[in-house]
This record gives structure tokens, sequence and C-alpha cells, in this order.
């Protein structure tokens, strides 16, 4: 049994899916939090101090990297399983199995996770790019606040750049949308993940059943109602 | 339950042979027992098509008491046919109602070919099996059968992945013509039981290797086959499978 053998065997394309997926799951419960400090209230000082921190850390910068590299390997091994499954089956049946035993998100995790491609490309261009690439090329910079007094230490003000963003109805859909896959994305995804690492114990599988349900409802909403209420004002 | 006689209109795929493109044809089959089976309805049918002079339907069956697994139709798109926990053999006509329209298919993958009409080439499960699906004993008397102690949690788990008849139902309903549920099946049976042990980590191996080679797919953990799994092989033995073959595949101290 060599290495490759093993990553490009069926099961092996499946646990690199379900690695990145559950790394991907992780990130997520970071990201919302950060996010939740938007709800402070106070003009974005501890969303924003907060952001920074993070993004001055060392490892925080490499997680970035796997991060991306997690994305992309996700997404690069989704579509190939996703195609090479399509392809098993050359002449279909006249009459569909249709839904027995499966729920119709389970069956679309091809679409839904292109769909959250086409999102975090718009997401990435809305946040990532300037903030990371602002000042490079021609990409605008965001604009910096300085929350010491006059001391001088500057701060990327993403938080201004959120209220900026989500004032226009069309992206706020866009995003609600993204998170709508998501949820459904995770509702399979999150068990899947576990069974396809081989977790098979009963009691497990039932605990894991609901965490997941969750988990995908949970971190949805939260998110979502990020450019809700920054639409309807509820924050500013 | 009351008897009674129907009329039904049958669309049943037939191909002359594994060439051949193939295509529905329509058959009227009259007066037809609710208290016969499936196949039997279809005897019916094939005599008629003798008389006639025309080809009879092939159609794959062995036991007709649901333990072979040769009986393989895809009946108004469920595998099996309508019912739960059934094979076609074991399917009754009171199913389904005078006047009523039945479609039936081969099972389709590209890993389960046609062979003629609704038989397919099943062997590809035969050569997962042989790639591991077995425990190697010395030959001679038989051993006593209690002489080795089985949990029995294990034995019980062991003894309803046994249960699995190799019909490729499984495959039939996947959306990825998966065959995950088969040789998780196979795999559990053996990997549950201290005669299995010797040949755990190999057998899993081995057996998932040739389940890709044949052409199946990958599992998406869905539960379209345990739905129709005529021997309610439980989705679980996948997640086990998974185990099985991941610590085999991290752990193995062989270079190919
Ligand atoms: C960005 C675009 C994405 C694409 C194209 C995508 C695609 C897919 C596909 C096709 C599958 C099914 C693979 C299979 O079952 O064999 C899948 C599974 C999964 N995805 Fe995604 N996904 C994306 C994003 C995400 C994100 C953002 C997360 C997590 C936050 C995620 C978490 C998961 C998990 C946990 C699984 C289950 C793995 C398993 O079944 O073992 N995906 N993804
Ligand atoms: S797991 Fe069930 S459906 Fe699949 S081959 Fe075995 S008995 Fe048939
Ligand atoms: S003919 Fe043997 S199981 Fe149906």
């Amino acid at each position: 049994m060599t290495w490759k053998q093993m990553f490009t065997s069926s099961i092996g394309q499946k646990l690199t899916m379900a690695l990145t997926g559950l790394f991907l799951i992780t990130f997520l419960i970071v990201h919302v939090g950060l996010n939740a400090c938007i709800w402070a209230n106070d003009g974005g000082q501890m969303f924003n101090t907060g952001a920074n921190f993070m993004s001055s850390m060392l490892v925080i910068r490499i997680m970035e990297i796997g991060l991306f590299a997690g994305i992309i390997i996700h997404v690069i091994q989704g579509l190939l399983l996703f195609f090479e499954n399509k392809s098993k089956r050359k002449i279909g049946y006249a009459i569909e199995y249709g839904e027995r035993g499966s729920k119709w998100y389970s069956r679309s995790m091809g679409l839904l996770g292109t769909l959250l491609l086409l999102f975090l490309i718009m997401h990435i261009y809305h946040f990532w790019v300037p903030s990371r690439l602002g000042g490079m090329w021609n990409i605008k910079p965001l604009e910096e606040v300085d929350y010491t007094n006059g001391l001088g230490k500057q701060y990327h003000n993403l938080y201004a750049e959120m209220i900026n963003v989500f004032q226009n109805p069309i992206v706020v859909i866009l995003y609600v949308l993204g998170c709508i896959s998501l949820a459904y994305h995770l509702m399979h995804g999150f068990e899947s993940a576990f069974r396809t690492i081989g977790v098979h114990n009963n009691r497990y599988l039932k605990m894991l059943r609901y965490v997941g349900r969750g988990y995908s409802i949970i971190i949805s909403i939260a998110f979502a109602m990020m450019p809700i209420s920054i639409y309807l004002g509820w924050i500013r | 339950m009351e008897h009674y006689n129907m009329n039904l209109t049958l669309k049943i795929w037939r191909q002359k042979d594994a060439k051949a493109k193939g295509g529905f044809e329509t058959y009227q089959v009259k007066n037809i027992s609710s208290e016969m089976s499936f196949l039997e309805m279809i005897d019916v049918l094939n005599e008629d098509l003798i008389t006639e002079g025309k080809d009879p339907i092939a159609f794959d069956h062995d036991c007709r008491e649901g333990i072979c697994g040769s009986c393989s139709m895809y009946i108004n798109g469920k595998p099996h046919g309508p019912w739960k926990a059934t094979t076609v053999c074991q399917l009754h006509m009171r199913a389904f109602k005078d006047g009523e329209t039945v479609v039936v298919e081969p099972w389709r993958a590209n890993a389960f070919p046609v062979i003629k009409d609704l038989c397919v080439d099943r062997s590809a499960f035969d050569r997962i099996v042989q790639a591991g699906g077995y425990i190697s004993v010395n030959t001679g008397n038989a051993v006593d059968g209690n002489a080795i102690p089985v949990d029995k949690d294990k034995a019980d788990k062991s003894f309803a992945a046994a249960a699995c008849i190799a019909c490729g139902a499984c495959v039939a309903a996947c959306k990825n013509s998966s065959a995950m549920l088969f040789v998780s099946a196979k795999v559990s049976h053996l990997a549950l039981l201290p005669q299995g042990e010797p040949e755990r980590k190999t057998r899993a191996i081995n057996m998932v290797a040739q389940m890709d080679k044949e052409g199946f797919g990958s599992c998406t953990n869905i539960g379209a086959c345990e739905a129709t799994c005529p021997k309610e092989i439980r989705l679980t033995n996948i997640a086990r499978l998974n185990a099985e073959y991941l610590s085999a595949a991290l752990t193995i101290d062989k270079e190919n």
C-alpha cells in the first residue's frame, strides 16, 4: 500500500473530502465568532481590533494559507468525485429511483458546493482582496482607523467595508442565498464526514446527527443575520 | 387477504445481446392471480410468447425463495419492486392493482453490463469476493462451533451483515453506482469475528481495490441503498468499512 494508492482509492478520496470539510467546519466557528463582534454595536471597534489581532499573528497567517489550500483541495476533489460518480452509469433508468432513503440535499452536494464556490469568489472579492491586497496593483485599500487616542496605530476598517458592501440589497440577498446553500451542504456534510472517517458506533452517529444539524442551522443563521442586520440598520 | 385477478400492461426492457441497443416492449397480461409471485407472472407471459413463436424474456432467478440473490428487476423505479425488504421472487402480485402499468428495467451500472433483456453480468461481485471475502482455514474435520468465544453483540452484527445475498440492488439504487453497501456487508461479516482477524487488513484493502477496479462509484452516504436492500443491510456497515479500510491503509507495512 503506497500513499498514492490510498489517496486515489474511492475511500481515500472521500477521506480527503472529509478532512478538508471538517477543517472548513472548524474554521467557520472561528469566523462566525469573530464576526459576531459586530453586534457589540460599538462602531466596529471590537470587531476591527479582533480582526487586526488575528491578521497580525504569524500562526493565523500560516493557517490562512492552509485555509486556501483546504478550500481548493476540497473543491477540486469534490468536483472530480462528482463527475467520476456520474460517469458510472452511462445508460440511465426510464423511471428514476428518486428520494427513497435519501434527502434532496444529500443528493445535491455537487450543486450546493458549486453555489458555495460562486459565493466564496464573491465573498473573497468583497473583503479579503481589499484587506490583503489593497494598495497593490490598482486595488483600493481599506480605510484606516485609530483606536489608540492618537498613538498612531492604524487599524484596517473592515467594519466600514462591511457597512458599505451590505447597503446593496442584491448583495444582501446573494449572501443569504450563500448561507442557505451552506446550511444544506452541511446538513449532509457534517454527519457524512464523520461516517467517512469511520465513525460507526450508533450512539456517536446519533449524537453527530443532532450536533451536525444544530451546527448547520445555527452557523448559517448567524452568518445570514450579519448582512441583514447591517442592511436594516440594526447596527451602524 | 382477498384473492383477485388482474390485467396489467407491462413495459419491459428487451435487448438481444450485450451489443444491441435495446428498448421497451409493451405486453398485456390477463387474469393474473394476486397470489402469484412477480416471476411467476413473467413465466406466464413467457409461456404466451413461446406459444406465439417469439423469444421469451430472459431474466435471472434460481432459488425463488429470497436467498440466492440472482433475481434482479428494477420495477417501477425500485430494485426488487415496491415492497420493503423483499426480493422480486418474493414480491407478490397483490402489490399491484388491476389495470396498472408496470415498467421493468435491468440493473443499470457500467459495472453490471446487460447480457440480454433483464439479465446483467454481476461477476464483478464474484471478483470482489475472490479478492478477500473469505477466511483461510485448514481442511479436515470441522472445528467445534463453540470452540472460539464470540461476543454476542458482534455475532449478531456479523450475522446481520452476512445476510447479504449479493443481489446488487444497492448498486442499482445508488446515484453513484457504488457497491459500498455490498462490500461493507462482506467485510463487516468477517471483520467482526475472530476467524476474520488474521486477514483483516489485506481483506479490506484488496476488496476495496477490486471494487474500484470494477468501475463502481464512491459512497456519498446518502442512504438510497439501505432503503432498497432486500436483506436490510445497514448503512453503518459502510462507516465500519471506512474504518477498516483507513486503519488498514494507514498501518499496513507493505510497500506495494
Ligand atoms: C467552495 C465550494 C465547495 C464545493 C465545490 C464543495 C463540494 C463538495 C462536494 C461535491 C461534496 C461531496 C463529496 C462527497 O460526498 O464525495 C462535499 C462534501 C463535503 N463538504 Fe463541501 N464543498 C464546498 C465548500 C464547502 C465548505 C465551505 C464546507 C465547510 C464549511 C464544506 C464541507 C463539506 C463536508 C463536511 C463534506 C462531507 C465530506 C464527506 O462526505 O465525507 N464544503 N463538498
Ligand atoms: S447489500 Fe443488500 S442490496 Fe446490496 S447486494 Fe447485499 S443484499 Fe443486495
Ligand atoms: S431467485 Fe433467489 S433470491 Fe430471488
